[in-house]
């Protein structure tokens, strides 16, 4: 049951990319353009999010555990450290690069265009070399 | 600084729905979305493969089941070259995973549970994008 949950949790949160339109470059690049011509449109994207998950998720781990599996199982990961904030930093000058982020640029691929294609092909690339050279360790 | 092309009822629905997609993975299967490394973890380790990868093609099946139901196509326009697209998917990748989060991982379901070192993550790199984005349009 939980593999369905699983798909049925990622198609949910792709048809939501699309309706927000988070799935649109144009529209996180026109959210980033706050100095030039701003959408402020997804900062209700990520409000409308929180007001859902934030309060059901402070309730949902009162419960002793989830319904599929054993434990409830997120990182509690407290640590301010220099990998948070150098990751931070890479990934918000490829998100201004090219108005993509992990979720609407895999949920592009539904389009078939070229350019989600490679973007996506070469974040895979980087996800293996973080875990090929240990770069999320390095002190 | 202009505001245009502001979409804040269809952002927020989508936001609503992405919060709801994030409360029904938690409380059915235990776990917390974050894409960046839902992806990530399904390229490079065994744990919950199959759950990763289900909820990767939800992601792409989510705007293939959006157009079934609605007559308008999903357009989105990126006017990067190829280059600047593969570099900025290498820097998502790497980033996301340096830093244990993306869009989602800390801006939603970080921010939701109150972690500080989310909140850092999120405005450390929507400042960066906002600084992309403006370094790009003045050059």
């Amino acid at each position: 049951m939980n593999r369905l949950i699983s798909l049925i949790s990622g198609i949910i949160f792709g048809i939501g990319l699309v309706i927000s339109q988070m799935i649109n470059p144009e529209k996180v690049l026109g959210f980033l353009d706050i100095f030039g011509n701003w959408d402020p449109s997804l900062a209700f994207v990520m409000i409308g999010a929180l007001i859902i998950s934030s309060p059901m998720f402070h309730l949902i781990k009162k419960r002793e555990k989830p319904i599929f599996a054993n434990e409830f199982n997120y990182s509690d990961n407290k640590n301010i450290n220099k990998q948070l904030i150098y990751g931070s930093i890479l990934f918000g000058a490829g998100w201004g690069l090219a108005g993509l982020c992990p979720g609407p640029a895999i949920s592009s691929l539904a389009l078939l265009n070229i350019y989600s294609i490679l973007f996506v092909v070469s974040m895979f690339v980087g996800f293996y070399l973080v875990k090929l050279l240990n770069l999320n360790s390095i002190r | 600084m202009n505001i245009v092309n502001f979409t804040p009822y269809s952002a927020l629905t989508g936001g609503i729905i992405i919060g709801f997609a994030v409360a029904i993975f938690f409380y059915f299967n235990g776990r917390l979305v974050g894409i960046s490394g839902i992806a990530s973890n399904a390229l490079t380790e065994e744990r919950n493969k199959l759950d990763n990868i289900l909820f990767l093609i939800g992601l792409i099946i989510g705007p293939i089941i959006y157009t079934l139901f609605n007559q308008e196509q999903i357009s989105i326009s990126i006017s990067n070259s190829y280059l600047l697209l593969i570099f900025a998917g290498l820097l998502v990748g790497i980033g996301t995973r340096v830093s244990g989060g993306c869009t989602s991982g800390h801006g939603i379901s970080g921010i939701g549970r109150f972690s500080v070192r989310s909140i850092i993550a999120t405005i450390t790199f929507m400042i960066v994008g906002i600084i992309t984005v403006y370094l790009k349009n003045i050059l």
